[in-house]
């Protein structure tokens, strides 16, 4: 698998890429696997306050409903709208056009307990 | 993000086609009891595959029981809402199994293999019960339940090239001869193979059964000649775009035939005295208090089983099943609703976790395949 060593992770499966105090934030390939094929994706507007380790949105795979969580807590500053007619981006390329939002960061010091891709391969074998 | 959890997979039974499953690394759910795949290429793809060539669906965990004897048809006549003594041999039909009160026990297929020999098929999660509730029934018959569940693999294989497929795999003359809802059976390596032109997918195609030991040579061989895998994932997608029953959501013992559209298999006019005749004829007389009824989205978010219908702002069902439709690319589902609002193309809200998803009353089915090829 190959989670790129450049972002963090969650135990949820989320990713953050850190840029100039601002994150973007995806679901990783494992989740997207997991999921299936994905047929909508519901995203916060922009502006929205979010909170580390809250709800975010929902993700639909054909099978089910999934709640998002959010890896740091901020304001939502942009958010990927060509998942609305193109959700299966997230299958596609969950770390590169499959991105949901950009978050202005409210207290970057909470990405310090974000997991390393490393530690996530390795949480992710152990949960095997 | 959260994942379902995976559940201990330890109590679980398994198909004689279990072994097939893992080669192709297809993901295993518990259902049923059972150990199924619910998936191996991807739902959408397993869907289209059916929808546009063939695919096949390990359907062994569904319960098979033989009749045998004098009174075969008399018995299943009396389990079935459906007059089965009209069967002549090589023929099928579908029905509903009920209990006094007219609530529906089970969905059920007979066909009948030859005038003293039949086999119903029920529905997995319903075949401990179907089985211990027909042994009840049977005592009065001359007649014999035979339980072919373990014994037998079933094998669905649908879509607008399964038949072709199915005349090269198991031989051509036998597949030209099996009419719409007719079975058969034929040898095959040896094995003898009931077949019977039925499906719930709605397309067209076979569904299969033959020795345990025998399915993974008879699934290879199909495998072989193309047919995709498909796991219950697509077939749940696929059953509901043809608005196909799902037994245990759109109806279950609380529900009449009546009521979930299912009047076509009820025949009250031979007389008989079926399990639940009484209920259903007085039942028939008077409008009941809710209708199945097909509801489509007009809008993006996606109904699921469970979720309140909404008239004027005030709860006036629930959806029984739904979900995402592959072939329509919008969300679709059934659900009840009272009759005065089970008018084709009135406008209702679906409850979507808090937030309102607009639905039309739509069409049964959704899909409809084009015309049939001989």
């Amino acid at each position: 698998m190959s989670n790129p060593a450049d972002l963090k992770y969650t135990k949820e499966h989320e990713w953050l890429r850190l840029s100039d105090g601002v994150g973007t934030v995806g679901i990783t390939e494992y989740a997207q696997d997991q999921l299936g094929d994905i047929v909508f994706v519901e995203l916060p507007a922009i502006g929205t306050r979010v909170e580390q380790s809250q709800k975010f949105g929902e993700i639909e795979s054909v099978k089910a409903v999934s709640e998002l969580y959010c890896p740091v807590s901020g304001e939502v500053v942009e958010t990927n709208a060509a998942l609305v007619d193109n959700p299966e981006r997230v299958n596609d390329a969950p770390y590169d056009d499959g991105w949901m939002l950009r978050v202005r960061l409210s207290d970057p010091a909470e990405t310090d307990g974000l997991l390393s891709a490393t530690q996530y391969e390795d949480f992710l074998a152990q949960s095997a | 993000m959260s994942l379902e959890e995976t559940v201990p997979t330890g109590a679980l039974l398994r198909t004689s086609l279990y072994g097939e499953h893992l080669a192709l690394a297809a993901r295993m759910v518990p259902f049923a009891g059972w150990e199924m795949p619910v998936q191996y290429a991807g739902i959408v793809e397993e869907h289209n595959a059916v929808r546009q060539r063939a695919g096949m669906f390990d359907v062994s965990h569904m319960g098979r029981f033989e009749v045998h004897g004098l009174d075969a048809g008399r018995f299943l006549r009396h389990v079935s809402t459906w007059d089965m003594t009209r069967l002549a041999t090589g023929e099928g039909h579908y029905a509903a199994a009920c209990r006094e009160d007219g609530g529906i026990l089970d969905d059920v297929y007979v066909f009948c293999l030859a005038p003293e020999r039949y086999l119903i098929v029920v529905n997995a999660s319903n075949a401990p019960n179907m089985k211990l509730w027909m042994e009840q029934q049977i005592a009065t018959f001359y007649a014999s339940l035979v339980d072919r569940h373990a014994s037998t693999a079933m094998i669905a294989v649908q879509g607008p090239e399964a038949l072709t497929t199915l005349r090269e795999v198991i031989g051509g003359e036998f597949v030209a001869s099996l009419r719409p809802r007719r079975c058969g059976e034929t040898q095959w390596r040896g094995e003898m193979v009931f077949a019977s032109r039925t499906g719930y997918t709605g397309e067209d195609g076979l569904e299969l059964v033959i020795d345990g030991d025998a399915g993974p040579e008879l699934w290879r061989a199909l495998l072989d000649a193309g047919v995709q895998p498909c796991g219950l994932g697509a077939r749940d997608t696929l059953r509901l775009e043809a608005a196909l029953l799902l037994y245990g959501n759109d109806m279950d013992e609380a529900a009449n035939p009546w009521e979930v559209g299912l009047d076509w298999v009820v025949t009250l006019d031979d007389g008989a005295a079926f399990s639940g005749r009484d209920a259903l004829v007085r039942l028939s007389g008077s409008e009941g208090s809710r209708q199945l009824v097909c509801l489509r989205a007009t809008e993006r978010g996606i109904m699921r089983s469970g979720c309140p219908i909404l008239h004027d702002g005030r709860q006036v069902g629930k959806v029984t099943s739904g979900g995402y439709s592959p072939t329509l690319s919008v969300s679709i589902g059934m659900g009840f609703v009272p009759p005065e609002l089970a008018q084709e193309g009135t406008t209702l809200t679906v409850d979507v976790r808090g937030k309102s998803l607009s639905v039309n009353i739509a069409p049964r089915p959704f899909y409809k395949r084009s015309a049939a090829k001989k």
